[in-house]
Order: C-alpha cells, then structure tokens, then sequence
C-alpha cells in the first residue's frame, strides 16, 4: 500500500492536469485552482525541508571537525542571525535585516559573480584555440559576436577612422544575425530534444514507470 | 624557450591585473564609447511599452538576485522609470527571495525621482513560493496568490489593484531574470493565458531566448548589459539616470582585452609549435 496510493495520486492527478488544460468548465477550474494552492503549500514545507538539511549536514560537519568545518559554523551563525534579525525586527526597507541584506549580502554574492570575469578571461587566453575547423569557426564566431555587443571597442582599435565607422555601424547586424539563424537553429534542435524527453519522463511518472520520486533509492521501473 | 612558448606559460595573475585595469580605469575616467543603434529586440520592448496607455498595468517579475545586478539591475531601472513616466500602472513580483529587495530597491529609486505614490502607481507584491504554481494562480487571481504585499498591506485595499484580477487586465509581463525561470513564464502564462512577455535577462542567457523570440513567444528581449544602455539611449537618459552606459565602458574595454588575449594566444600557440605537438 505504501507503494501503491501514491503511485495512484500520481497517476490521478497526472491525468487530471493533462485534461483540464481541454475542458474549461467551472468544476475543472476550481479543482485546478485548489491544486494550485496546494502546490504552493507543498513547496512552503519544502523550504523547511532544506532549511532542516543545510543545519543537519553543517551541524555534522562542525561535530565530526570535518575539512573547512569553521565555515559550517559562518553558514550556522548567519543563517540564524538572519532569522532573528527578520522575524525579530521586520525585513521591510529600513529595518536591520533589509541593512544586512544591502550591505552584506549584495557585495558578497557581487564579488563572488564578478571574480567569472577573470577566470573567464584567463581561461579564454590559455584554452581557446583554433585547433580544428569547428574550433576556428566557434572563435571566429565568438570574436565577431563579442565585437557586436561592443561596437564601441572597434573605436577604440581602429580610431574615429572609415574602417571603424563601417564596422561599428555593420558589426552590430552581424553579431545579431548569428545570434538569430545558426544559434536559434542549433538551440531549437535542443529546446526539441529537451521537450521529447521531458513528456516521455512525465508519462514515465504518470504511469508509474518511473519511481524514483517516491525514494528509496529506486531508479526506473521495468 | 622563445618568446611564444614564455607567452602561452604567462602567470595567469598578469591576466587578472589587466581585466582589472580595464574594468577600473572606464569607470574611474568615466569614459563613454559609442554605442551603436539599440538592437531591435531592445527597441521592441521599448516600442510595446511606449503604445501602452496611462493606467495599464505592467508586471514586472524581478527573478535576480545579486549577483546578476550589473547586467539586469540598470535593464530594471530603466524600464520601471519608462512605465512610469507614461503613467502605467506597475507591480512587482519576485519568484527569486533575494528578488524582492531588489525590487523594493528598483521601485523606491525610481518612484522617489519621479514622485510616484506606493500604493498607487507601483506596488512591491514581494516573493511567493511555488515557481510556476505561482505564474499560473496569477492566472487565475492575483489576490489568491498575493493577499498582502512585500510590507504587509491588504492587497485588495490598495488603489492600484483597482480593476486588476488576472492576466486579463495586465497589458504586459516584464520578467528579469539570470535562470530558467523565464521559460516558465513562457510556458505558462503566456501559453495557456496568451500574456503578452517581454524578458530582460544576462547576456550570457540570450542565445537560450532568441528562439522564443523569432516564434513571437515573446514581444522582446533586453539582453544584457548592452541591452539596459540601449533602453537608456530610447529614453534618453545620461550620466547617474544610465548606469548601463557607464558599466558598458568598463565591459567594451574588458571585452576588447579577452578580444586581444584570445588572438595573442592563438598566434602564440602556433607560433610556438604546439599545434604540431598535439598530433
């Protein structure tokens, strides 16, 4: 029965919401909202799910003095003097945690985003090499794109010069060409793939062929 | 060992120092660098919101956080201070938590400026679990899904939610985001309620987008940091109003460098005999 009753809510509410989309009477509508009230519930308590597992498997770390365990203890005090701060005195503008948030966390996680930008630059310098033709045509792809978000760079290389006007008037459409027909073809290709394989993982679920969801270690069925 | 085989072993420090120095030295001078013509997805956002009349609501979902703020924060700015100049109507959702600061943010600096009322011009309806439930219960009714707003005020009682039930009465969704997350309003709100959406997003995501646009799955894009100083030249803004132009600066200059690094190392790669040794 463990196994079954939720094999069957699934299966039942699966095939409620594939139907649904079709039959717009009132019924149909109230029933959705419901359920759509109830995913929102659901996904409240997922929340305190993974506040529970971030403080268990931090709280481990700090006891068994794991590597880097002193971080665990940053992640811990933060964490729960962000709560007391918030539940405490408010999080509204104004208040000491909407201070933290602006003045702690936003150069914080700032920093961290903006420190890509160096990696990305060394990584560029030692790694992205004309090594076969598909490799010449990504750079000389890359390059020319770069160029057309950057049109003011060509002034920069080139000088107030016809060369630079032409390409700073031109570089732009080409950048947004390739942007438009060899990247949408290539991205719709794996926008298709991804659907296909997402309805047949839905319907895998729905019928109950997939049972991974339910735990227990199981991957698919038969 | 020649000067290409010393070059491709360069400290990856000497790297790091002139990223920094390019970054640095635009803003520090303030130089500005032409920009170009606004790309025309830029220019149809702007176009859709400019048709738009004084007292119809845009939506706008603020789905960043942080670490996306250069690119999308300006993109904000600029849109929000374009839908109320004309005198729409704004609110703001969040299904990223950090989002709502932000948005707060957003509204408190474009609303002050503009002398904009909370409440009746722009209203922060703040974070709501649920990621797609929560696009598709606006659907149904937004006053479900939002009882109260960011700061705790009755949703209901507020002017600006005067007439505002569903999707049916908002002119325009305007989702910011550096995730998936706009793929679920595409599929979602505009699927199933035919919302009119318009994203902004990093520029690093727009290659996942373009193909919504060309299906006209969405009205516009406004990609990346080009993209909010391209709004900025439409509205015609400058100086502290275009944070987008100053950062694009530092970003042309910084591109131009990872321009030159890609070509100095490709010419040092074979001029150093490497490409030989690979065989």
């Amino acid at each position: 029965m463990r196994l079954q009753i939720p094999l069957a809510i699934t299966f039942l509410i699966g095939l409620f919401m594939a139907v649904q989309f079709f039959v717009p009477h009132e019924a149909f509508q109230y029933s959705f909202e419901s359920l759509l009230a109830w995913v929102r519930i659901v996904g409240a308590f997922a929340l305190v799910l993974g506040i529970g597992s971030l403080l268990r498997t931090h709280w481990d770390k700090i006891r068994r003095r794991r590597r880097d365990w002193p971080y665990s203890i940053a992640t811990i005090v933060s964490f729960l003097a962000m709560c007391v701060i918030g539940i405490g005195f408010g999080h509204e503008p104004g208040t000491i945690f909407y201070w933290v948030f602006e003045n702690i966390q936003v150069p914080l996680d700032a920093t961290m985003f903006s420190l890509l930008a160096f990696f990305i630059a060394s990584a560029a310098f030692r790694t992205f090499r004309a090594r076969s033709t598909e490799a010449t045509l990504l750079l000389v792809a890359a390059v020319v794109v770069m160029l057309g978000r950057v049109p003011g760079t060509l002034v920069v290389m080139f000088g107030d010069t016809s060369l630079a006007q032409y390409l700073h008037t031109h570089m732009p459409d080409v950048s947004e060409w390739i942007m438009n027909f060899p990247t949408v073809a290539g991205k719709r290709g794996i926008i298709f793939g991804v659907a296909l394989g997402a309805i047949a993982t839905a319907l895998r679920i729905i019928l109950g062929i997939e049972r991974s969801h339910l735990g227990g270690g199981g991957g698919g069925g038969q | 060992m020649s000067i290409w085989t010393r070059m491709l072993a360069l400290d990856r420090r000497w790297v790091f120092a002139g990223i920094a120095l390019a970054v640095l030295i635009p803003i520090i001078t303030g130089l500005t660098l032409p920009l170009g013509k606004p790309a025309p997805p830029t220019v149809a956002v702007y176009d859709f919101l400019e048709d738009l009349q004084p007292g119809d609501v845009v939506m706008f979902a603020v789905d960043y956080g942080p670490s996306s703020m250069p690119e999308l924060h300006p993109q904000a700015l600029a849109m929000v201070r374009h839908a109320l100049e004309k005198g729409l109507r704004v609110l703001s959702v969040s299904l990223n938590v950090q989002g709502t600061a932000l948005a707060n943010d957003v509204l408190q600096t474009v609303g002050e400026e503009l002398g904009a009322v909370d409440g009746e011009d722009y209203v922060n309806l703040g974070f709501k679990v649920g990621g797609s439930a929560v696009i598709l219960g606006m659907g149904e009714d937004i006053l479900t899904v939002y009882p109260v707003t960011a700061d705790g005020r009755r949703t209901r009682t507020l002017p600006i939610m005067r007439g505002v039930r569903n999707y049916d009465d908002i002119a325009l969704v305007v989702d910011l985001a550096a995730s998936n997350i706009p793929g679920a309003w595409i599929a979602f709100a505009k699927e199933r309620y035919d919302q009119d959406i318009a994203l902004g997003i990093t520029a690093v995501m727009a290659t996942d987008f373009y193909p919504y646009l060309q299906s006209e799955q969405i009205i516009g894009l406004v990609n990346g940091l080009k993209g909010a100083a391209e709004y900025e030249v439409l509205l015609g803004l400058q100086g502290e109003q275009a944070p987008g132009m100053l950062g694009m600066s530092a970003q042309s200059i910084a591109h131009l460098l990872i321009i030159v690094l890609v070509i100095v190392g490709n010419i040092a790669y074979f001029a150093s005999g490497r490409h030989r040794a690979r065989r």
